[in-house]
C-alpha cells in the first residue's frame, strides 16, 4: 500500500494528474470523514475535503517522501477544519441553539435517500445526537477525539498530524474524554 | 468521591490510552471495587468512547474524485514544454543545432551580397561580368558572386556563378563542373555541399597522412 502510493506521488511530481486520481480515491473517504466528524455538517465537509486534496496537489512537492503521506494529507484537512472553525466561531453559539433544527434538516435529508425501518431510523437519531455531541467539543479537543475514535489512528502519529508533543495530545484525548463523558452521560 | 485518590481518574485515562502501567493498573481495580462513584466514572467514559466509535463509518459522495480532478489547475503549457525538454534531450540537440546552422548559413548568404570573384590576374571585369579574355588561362577554379561571368577562353577548374549568368563562348573550355546559383535555398544546398566534399577531402587528407 505504502510503495503504491510512494509510487503514486512520483508520477504526480511528474505531472501526472491521473495519478493523483487514485491517491484521491484511496484516501477521500478518510478525509471526508474527519472533515464531517470535525465539522458536523455534510456540505461543509465536501468543501474542506476537496480544499484538502486541491491543497495536496498544488503543494506536493514539499511533502517529504520519506514519511507517510496519509499523516501529512491528513495534516492538511485538519488544519483545515480548525481554521473553518476558528471563523465561524462568532455565530457557533447562534448555531447551538437551533442545533435542533439543524440536525433536524440534515435528518431528513438522509432519510429522503432510502427507506428505513424503524431500529434504524432510531440508530439514525442517535448518530445525530453523538455528532451533534462531538460538534460541541472545543475544537482542540475535537481534533483528537475525531482521529483517535473515528479514524482509530495511534497517539503517535495523531501527535505527527497536529504537529503537537505527544503528552499534549494525550492531556486533550483525556480532557476530551472527560468532556463527552458529561455530555453523554444521559444518554 | 472526594475521597478519591485523585491520580485514579489518571490512571482511568491511562488504561483507556493502553499505556498504563501494571502497579497503577493494580490500583485502580482494587479502588474500583471499593468505590461506587469511581465504578460510574469509568464506565460513563466508556460508554461515552463506544457511543463515538458506534458512529458508522460514511463515504465521500459519488463524483467527489471527478469533483476534484476538474478543479485542479491546469498544466501549464511552458511546464509541459520544459518537461517535453528535458525528456527529449537529443531531439532538443538537433533542433538547436539546426537553428544555429540555417541561422550561420543565412548569415553567410547575407554578408555576400557584394559583387567578388575569384582573384586570377587574367581575369577582366566589365561591369559586373567577369570575363576570361581568349587565349587566357585561368588555372583553379573560378567563383563569381553577383556578378555574370564570360568565358572565351579556359578554365581548369570548376566554374560557380553564385546570383548571376554565365555566358561560355563557343571558344571558351571549363574543365570542371559549371554551376549556377540564383536562389537562397540553392545556396544553402551548395554550402552542404561545399560542407560535405569539404569533409571528404578532410577525410582524404587525413587518411593520406596515415
Amino acid at each position: 500500500m505504502e510503495a503504491l502510493v510512494k509510487k503514486r506521488i512520483k508520477q504526480v511530481l511528474k505531472g501526472d494528474q491521473s495519478a493523483f486520481a487514485e491517491l484521491v480515491e484511496l484516501y477521500k473517504d478518510k478525509v471526508f470523514q474527519i472533515c464531517y466528524r470535525m465539522l458536523g455538517n455534510r456540505h461543509e465537509a465536501e468543501d474542506i475535503s476537496q480544499e484538502a486534496f486541491i491543497r495536496a496537489y498544488v503543494n506536493i512537492e514539499t511533502f517529504n517522501q520519506k514519511r507517510k503521506f496519509s499523516t501529512w494529507l491528513f495534516r492538511i484537512a485538519t488544519n483545515l477544519c480548525i481554521d473553518r472553525i476558528r471563523k465561524k466561531k462568532p455565530d457557533y453559539y447562534l448555531d447551538a441553539e437551533v442545533a435542533g433544527t439543524d440536525g433536524l434538516t440534515m435528518y431528513s435529508q438522509v432519510a429522503a435517500d432510502v427507506k428505513m425501518p424503524e431500529d434504524e431510523v432510531e440508530n439514525m437519531e442517535l448518530q445525530e445526537t453523538i455528532q451533534k455531541e462531538i460538534s460541541k467539543l472545543p475544537e482542540k479537543y475535537r481534533s483528537v477525539i475525531v482521529l483517535k475514535y473515528i479514524e482509530e489512528l495511534p497517539l503517535q502519529e495523531i501527535s505527527e498530524i497536529l504537529d503537537m508533543p505527544l503528552g499534549t495530545v494525550k492531556t486533550r484525548v483525556h480532557r476530551g474524554r472527560e468532556a463527552l463523558r458529561k455530555q453523554l452521560k444521559s444518554l | 468521591m472526594k475521597t478519591c485518590p485523585e491520580e485514579m481518574i489518571d490512571y482511568m485515562h491511562d488504561y483507556l490510552d493502553g499505556d498504563i502501567i501494571s502497579d497503577s493498573e493494580q490500583k485502580l481495580k482494587s479502588h474500583l471495587q471499593q468505590c461506587e462513584d469511581c465504578q460510574h466514572h469509568f464506565h460513563e467514559l466508556k460508554k461515552a468512547i463506544a457511543f463515538v466509535q458506534s458512529t458508522s463509518h460514511i463515504s465521500a459522495p459519488d463524483d467527489f474524485t471527478n469533483r476534484i480532478m476538474d478543479r485542479l489547475p491546469k498544466e501549464k503549457k511552458k511546464v509541459g514544454m520544459q518537461r517535453w525538454l528535458r525528456h527529449h534531450p537529443l531531439l532538443t540537440a538537433a533542433a538547436l543545432f539546426i537553428f544555429f546552422m540555417t541561422g550561420s548559413v543565412f548569415a553567410n548568404w547575407n554578408d555576400h551580397q557584394d559583387f567578388s570573384f575569384t582573384k586570377n590576374e587574367s581575369l577582366v571585369v566589365e561591369d559586373h561580368t567577369v570575363v576570361v579574355p581568349e587565349g587566357k588561362v585561368v588555372k583553379g577554379d573560378l567563383t563569381v558572386r553577383n556578378g555574370d561571368v564570360k568565358i572565351e577562353g579556359k578554365v581548369t577548374g570548376d566554374v560557380t556563378v553564385i546570383n548571376g549568368n554565365q555566358y561560355l563562348a563557343s571558344a571558351g573550355t571549363v574543365t570542371g563542373e559549371i554551376k549556377e546559383i540564383d536562389a537562397a535555398f540553392e545556396w544553402l544546398w551548395y554550402q552542404i555541399k561545399s560542407g560535405a566534399e569539404d569533409l571528404v577531402e578532410w577525410g582524404n587528407s587525413q587518411l593520406d597522412e596515415k
